[in-house]
């Protein structure tokens, strides 16, 4: 941690120890939230999703594939995320470093336990399925990168389309069918500073957390749960926060839902 | 989590090997296996069977990574290309992997007094040889053993183990028969001292019931788990002392 770094976590102790944050905001509060659908051509879907100063994109390609051995009669549904070099000054050129890799399959376990695309309907014969990759990109980081993320990958399967597969091959027309979405999940990431908790880390406050906890959700069950950094949280404390997860669901989903009425 | 062929669960009651919904697996642990690391520990549960081993403290590489205030901890988690019935594991770590590395670098950041060690390194490894579900938990319960015996000084000595739910039913310590075909999943690591959750994960579908129902079943199974811990370390010093 630099000597600003030190400085900057003082002052966010401080600050929530006297009941207040950064940017005047309320400790179970998000940022705005922006989400643009379909800003790309090539893609099959695609969504930038800022919160606050935190950029993220999400491009998703259909690939016609063999079947998995143990699931013959399914697609595939495969997410990866990259922190990219213009996103911090932090991050570095090279293999995805273990934070991208948790990054991308906390979102993918969410997505995947929701059940939000039926897999069965991307079977198209008995040797191929479409498979639909879904890439994160990290465009600027400050903070809560899982919930962007999962806004971002929700809102991209949300508004992609399925090309036809005549033969051998793939072919784009005006009238590709939507991918169907059966489910809607969201995440609500919460970090932990001294002993305050907080929804919606930006940079400077993670910077500051001793633990964080990411609660997937689709409004009736926990999806997906992931609890990161070395510090701990007791039992009441989750309890307490999965209250507020589910709490935050419909302004969730309703960001989401927006984008398709367009 | 859609599968064509679920295989029946629950029989009468019982699990597929016969246990109660609160039942661990048979869970034996052995300190102290591998005299070149300053701990070690070999544990078997159920059908898992597993190799954890600490080194350090001892010099940062490379050295850039030196904190200057503290130890840093370093994890490999891996399974061994042998370990699983279906096939032969491809060698070097792949993305489930590092994501369980990464985690449980993190449980054990939290127990080590890191102060105690500036400027250098431990390093916690473990090896699956045989895998058969729960084997991060596995990994982590034995890591805390020969983390115990390395000298290092730790607030608490940890354990992992994860709760499932099948159908309507909340059970414990799931095998790979279960694990792959449960519909919620969720491992878990505590400091038993204060029951703080140190490591969560999970995924499926829970209620929030469901969650806090679970959450019991894993302190409960927790003192069991402990007492195995503490008796494998007594073990190991009870012929030094005579």
């Amino acid at each position: 941690m630099s000597s600003m770094d030190l400085i900057r976590s003082g002052y966010i102790k401080e600050l929530l120890e006297s009941g207040k944050r950064l940017e005047s905001r309320g400790i179970d509060e998000f940022r705005r939230i922006v989400i643009k659908c379909n800003t790309l051509g090539n893609a099959e879907g695609s969504a930038q999703v800022d919160v606050g100063n935190t950029k993220v994109l999400a491009g998703v390609k259909m690939v016609v594939e063999e079947p998995h051995s143990d699931t013959p009669d399914e697609g595939n549904f495969i997410v990866s995320a990259e922190l990219l070099p213009v996103a911090s000054a932090e991050y570095d050129v090279g293999p995805p470093s273990p934070s991208a890799i948790e990054l991308a399959r906390v979102i993918d376990r969410g997505i995947r336990a929701g059940n939000c695309i039926d897999l069965k309907s991307l079977s198209i014969d008995k040797e191929s399925v479409w498979s639909v990759y879904v890439d994160l990109y990290v465009l600027n980081y400050d903070g809560n990168l899982f919930d962007a993320g999962t806004l971002a990958v929700m809102s991209a399967l949300a508004h992609t389309r399925i090309p036809k597969f005549e033969n051998e091959e793939i072919v784009h027309t005006a009238d590709d069918k939507p991918l169907k979405i059966e489910n809607t999940v969201v995440s609500t990431t919460f970090c932990k500073v001294g002993d305050k908790i907080i929804l919606d880390p930006n940079g400077a406050e993670e910077s500051a957390m001793s633990t964080r906890l990411t609660i997937a959700t689709d409004g009736l069950h926990i999806r997906a749960m992931q609890k990161g950094l070395s510090g701990s949280f007791s039992i009441d404390e989750i309890n307490n926060l999965v209250d507020l997860s589910f709490s935050k669901y419909e302004e969730l989903k309703k960001q989401i839902n927006a984008t398709l009425d367009k | 989590m859609s599968h064509a062929n679920k295989p029946e669960l629950i029989i009468n009651g019982k699990r597929t090997d016969g246990r109660d919904f609160e039942e661990l697996r048979p869970l034996k642990v052995e300190a102290g296996i591998l005299k070149n690391a300053a701990g070690s520990a070999y544990l078997e549960w159920g059908n898992n069977k597993v190799l954890a081993a600490v080194y350090g403290p001892r010099e940062v590489v490379p050295k850039h990574l030196t904190d200057s205030s503290k130890a840093i901890v370093k994890c490999r988690y891996s399974m061994a290309p042998f370990s699983s019935l279906s096939e032969h594991g491809r060698s070097g770590p792949n993305r489930r992997a590092m994501e369980i590395s990464k985690v449980t670098k993190e449980v054990f950041e939290n127990v080590i007094m890191l102060n105690e060690y500036p400027g250098s390194e431990i390093d916690i490894f473990v090896e699956i040889l045989q895998g058969d579900g729960g084997t991060r938990s596995a990994g982590i319960t034995a890591a805390a053993v020969a983390l115990a015996i390395a000298g290092i000084a730790i607030r608490d000595l940890v354990y992992a183990v994860s709760a499932a739910k099948i159908g309507e039913n909340m059970i414990i310590d799931p095998n790979m028969i279960e694990d792959n075909y449960s519909d919620a999943d969720m491992p878990v690591a505590v400091s038993p001292k204060n029951n703080e959750i140190l490591l969560l994960q999970m995924d499926g579908g829970y209620t929030k019931e469901e969650l806090k129902r679970s959450f019991e079943m894993v302190f409960k199974a927790g003192k069991t788990i402990t007492e195995i811990q503490k008796e494998s370390i007594r073990k190991l010093y009870e012929g030094v002392s005579k």
